[in-house]
């Protein structure tokens, strides 16, 4: 299967509000596709969608060729599937070291959970070897309310990593990083798809997209509006329309 | 295991020997009248707070299996012809069952609801049951039932019920500990702190919350099982009573939501000052407001309640300088820190 | 059971039911501005009832001329409340620690009723309330057909400052969404307090018209808050709308029940009807569906 999540026809309204009309997107296995638009544009709804936060009102989201509409985010994610939130949510009240054995848990009877301490000693060594490749493994035994917001963020993303996900949905990772930061994450995120993980990136920091992402995709009022290689989608004249007619935007 | 460890054990240890010996020791019917309640209590407010405390969810209705354990016991010793003796004891982990059973259907409607109306659902349901409770031939109506009266003597009479109240609350306490430190305890925790997000991890939230919510039914039915044999008679309005569940999400609250021993040390507190108030009638009211009063200090002194207060000081003071910290709320992390370093030295 | 007896029951639940809805207006307004439920709305009424209870057969006031001095006086405890207690609760478990302190407030109102009123049920008295309007062939106390009328009145001033002033802007805003509110300057610790106030100045009236419709003691706050609470989910959390609905719905439910079937399940199926509803409408009548991200 050559694409690996796809959303197709999608509609989706709040009460009056029309967020997503129609809109298809698709991620081929394996690449790094940004999803870029003006704010109100649907991005965020869309991923709410796709990962089962939201129940599309039409269309159907897909996942390695099988629909999974309507699964609940549980689901989605046991399937493979990981997202990050634009505002980073953590366990604030947990140590940085059980946020990440949360995803781990594997699903196993109810008894057996009860009776099993937190997280098995291979866990353990799991979640650190994560929280190693964040750079947060001295860290592990603060409570995740302590940590800045950079680190906040390298967290939310080693939760996702632990339980091994084929695709990850970034809504906004780059969003008040400092540059060096930003420089470390892009980098990750490459070292993770060469190793095969497939990425879906939604950005307003338009150099991170381009120079991250082999494909992007660009909504407007919940519709997409153009696909193509960060070049291609740059110089389309469309685009800029929308962002200069729909909303503001920074660095374009 | 480290020195900090062997002393918590130790002090557990203290605990049930106090637990064990205070009959004999304080023989006095009135004092081991208050001990009876007193342990009843703890072990509701333990176990309310093993749903209520873990997840976050607060539940204003689980007087619902206080009640269904106290009229469940009372039907089946009156129906099944048990003899008044200790033979009825035998009925009440029967009782507890009964209460988790019920536990499933309310839990499976009231827990589709967001937090907010998920509290009052409770309180709704809370109120059916006492209403039911009322209007029912086979629950004796608004007279209620009596269960039979054993011929103990009046000396040692009180110690029977107490014992048995403090062996469920060592199961309790027991249980409390396991689920704090299991696998199921940690998704609660993250349920309370962003469900959403726990739901985006895998963690599968319904079937959790529900889980925890009849478990820690099932210790509530078993002692309001224990109350009603204790008091021999009930009614519906104190076996379905709205402060029941206001006083043990207190003590909880109290003692510290969400720790193993914070409900212990709050329903000790305000259960013995609630039974000291009613023996001294003249100021039965005014325990209200002192109860009223002591809940906001506490709330807005040390909002986290007691126990974790006062670990966070006493950590606080021990690592003077340096910044660590723990912050389920109390300090289990101790053990969990030991493995973490065992199994990442590199 | 006839006709007559059930259009009896009917008009009995709406004429109650309205006062039903403008306590639990109260309830709702502030829980939609402030995240908050708060416990004690049951005790304020018993003591807005009491208020009613000294002003009445200490200073001879009549009851309505009484709400001059008791909604005031309602409205700036409402106030202080807010300052004193709610403000602190860090937003992180607003809600449930709003149970809990509220449910502080509600025990410490109720001992401090009990310690100078005593448990005895009282009620109280005036020269219109054993007396009816006769319409129709049906008897109308006049107390319930003045309460609802009052009720009416004071949804109605409730309904102006929402929807006609500046503040009521902010207010609704806040209930519809609070950072945006923000955002745009809304002052929103002045919005809290007087919301809050005003959804505590409610209870004076209502307490009164409860306390002369019903015999109290410093313990009836728990029974009240309960139908408060079920009224203000099944509407909707935050839509004062919804709990006018829901109020007459409930009310009139059970007196109609009450007459239909026996006045013993009544009461039960007034809160079994909020679990129905709920089962079909998990966010109540008019409420907010939960947006799950963000």
């Amino acid at each position: 299967m050559k694409t690996l999540i796809e959303a197709e026809g999608v509609c989706k309204s709040f009460g009056g509000l029309q967020a997503l009309d129609t809109c298809s997107l698709s991620v081929p296995r394996g690449s790094i596709v940004g999803l870029i638009g003006p704010n109100g544009s649907g991005k965020t709804t869309l991923f709410n969608v796709m990962t089962g936060y939201e129940r599309p009102t039409a269309g159907e989201i897909r996942f390695d060729g099988a629909p999974i509409t309507g699964a609940t985010p549980e689901r989605v994610f046991g399937l493979g599937v990981g997202r990050t939130f634009q505002i980073t949510r953590l366990f604030f009240r947990l140590t940085v070291l059980e946020n990440i054995l949360v995803a781990t848990q594997r699903h196993e009877g109810w008894l057996r959970s009860v009776a099993r301490r937190a997280g098995s000693a291979a866990e353990h060594n799991r979640a650190l070897e994560m929280l190693e490749f964040v750079g947060l493994d001295q860290l592990a035994n603060s409570p995740a309310g302590n940590l800045s917001y950079g680190q906040r963020k390298l967290l939310e993303l080693a939760s996702l990593l632990v339980a091994d996900p084929a695709v990850l949905l970034l809504d906004e990772p780059t969003a008040g990083v400092n540059p060096v930061l930003i420089e470390q994450l892009s980098e990750r995120i490459r070292e993770l798809n060469r190793a095969g993980k497939t990425f879906l990136v939604v950005e307003h920091n338009m150099e991170f997209v381009m120079g991250l992402c082999h494909e992007v995709t660009v909504l407007h009022q919940g519709r997409t509006l153009v696909t193509g290689t960060p070049e291609e989608v740059r110089a389309n004249p469309a685009v800029l329309d929308a962002y200069l007619g729909g909303g503001d935007d920074d660095d374009l | 295991m480290t020195a900090r460890l062997t002393v918590r054990a130790l002090l557990v240890a203290i605990a049930i020997v106090i637990l064990g010996v205070f009959p004999l020791v304080f023989s006095n019917p009135t004092t081991t009248s208050i001990a009876v309640f007193t342990v009843i209590y703890m072990v509701a407010a333990s176990s309310w707070n093993m749903f209520s405390g873990y997840s976050g969810y607060i539940a204003l209705g689980h007087a619902v299996f206080f009640g269904v354990g106290a009229y469940a016991l009372t039907l089946l010793a009156n129906h099944l012809g048990f003899a008044a003796g200790w033979g009825i004891f035998a009925l009440v982990p029967v009782a507890g069952i009964i209460a988790g059973l019920i536990a499933i259907p309310t839990g499976l409607i009231a827990l589709r609801a967001r937090r907010h109306t998920f509290v009052v659902i409770t309180i709704a349901f809370m109120f059916i049951f006492q209403l039911a409770a009322s209007n029912f031939a086979f629950t004796g109506g608004s007279s209620g039932l009596q269960p039979p009266t054993p011929l103990w003597s009046a000396t040692s009479y009180n110690d029977h019920f107490y014992y048995v109240a403090a062996v469920i609350l060592v199961a309790t306490v027991a249980l409390s500990w396991l689920v704090r430190r299991s696998r199921f305890g940690l998704q609660l925790f993250a349920i309370r702190d962003d469900e959403e997000r726990a739901r985006g991890l895998g963690v599968r939230v319904g079937r959790v919350k529900l889980s925890a919510f009849v478990l820690s039914a099932i210790p509530i039915g078993m002692v309001g099982g224990v109350y009603a044999y204790f008091l021999g008679q009930i009614f519906p309005q104190f076996a379905f009573d709205p402060l029941f569940d206001l006083s043990i999400a207190l003590m909880a609250f109290i003692g510290g939501l969400g720790t193993v021993w914070g409900p212990l040390l709050g329903a000790l507190v305000l259960e013995s000052l609630q039974q000291y108030f009613t023996v001294q009638s003249g100021a039965s009211q005014v325990y209200l407001i002192i109860y009223g009063g002591l809940f906001l200090a506490v709330i807005l002194l040390l909002p986290r309640g007691v126990i974790p207060s006062v670990e966070d000081l006493i950590r606080r003071w021990r690592t003077r300088g340096a910044t660590q910290d723990r912050s389920r709320g109390e300090g289990d992390g101790g053990r969990r820190a030991d493995v973490v370093k065992a199994a990442g030295a590199r | 059971m006839s006709a007559s007896s059930l259009a009896k029951a009917v008009i009995d639940g709406i004429l109650t039911g309205g006062v039903y809805a403008l306590m639990a207006a109260g309830l709702t307004l502030i829980f939609g501005v402030m995240d908050i439920i708060n416990i004690a709305q049951g005790a304020l009424i018993v003591l807005g009832a009491y208020m009613s209870y000294v002003l009445s057969v200490h200073l001879g006031i009549d009851l309505f001329v009484g709400l001059i001095i008791t909604i005031p006086a309602f409205f700036v405890l409402g106030v202080f409340i807010e300052w004193a207690f709610m403000r602190r609760l860090r937003d992180q478990e607003r809600t449930a620690m709003s149970i809990l302190v509220t449910y502080a407030v509600a025990i410490i109102i109720e001992g401090i009723l009990s310690v100078i009123f005593g448990v005895d049920f009282v009620q109280l008295q005036a020269s219109y309330i054993n007396s009816s309007f006769h319409l129709l062939g049906f008897y109308l106390p006049y107390i319930y057909v003045f309460g609802f009328l009052l009720a009416v009145v004071l949804l109605g001033v409730l309904y102006y400052i929402l929807y006609r002033t500046h503040f009521g802007r902010g207010v609704r805003g806040s209930l519809q969404n609070r950072s945006a509110a923000e955002l745009i300057g809304v002052n929103v610790n002045r919005v809290r307090a007087l919301s809050v106030g005003i959804g505590v100045s409610v209870t004076a009236a209502g307490g009164m018209v409860f306390g002369a419709t019903n015999s109290f003691n410093p313990s009836s706050g728990y029974d009240l808050i309960s139908r408060l609470l079920s009224i203000v989910i099944l509407g909707g959390l935050g839509s004062i709308g919804g709990a006018l609905v829901a109020a007459v719905f409930m009310v009139t439910l059970e007196d109609v029940v009450a007459v239909v079937w026996s006045p013993v399940w009544a009461t039960l199926v007034y809160y079994a009807s909020l679990i129905v509803v709920l089962s079909f409408m998990p966010n109540g009548l008019f409420g907010r569906a939960a947006i799950r991200a963000q």
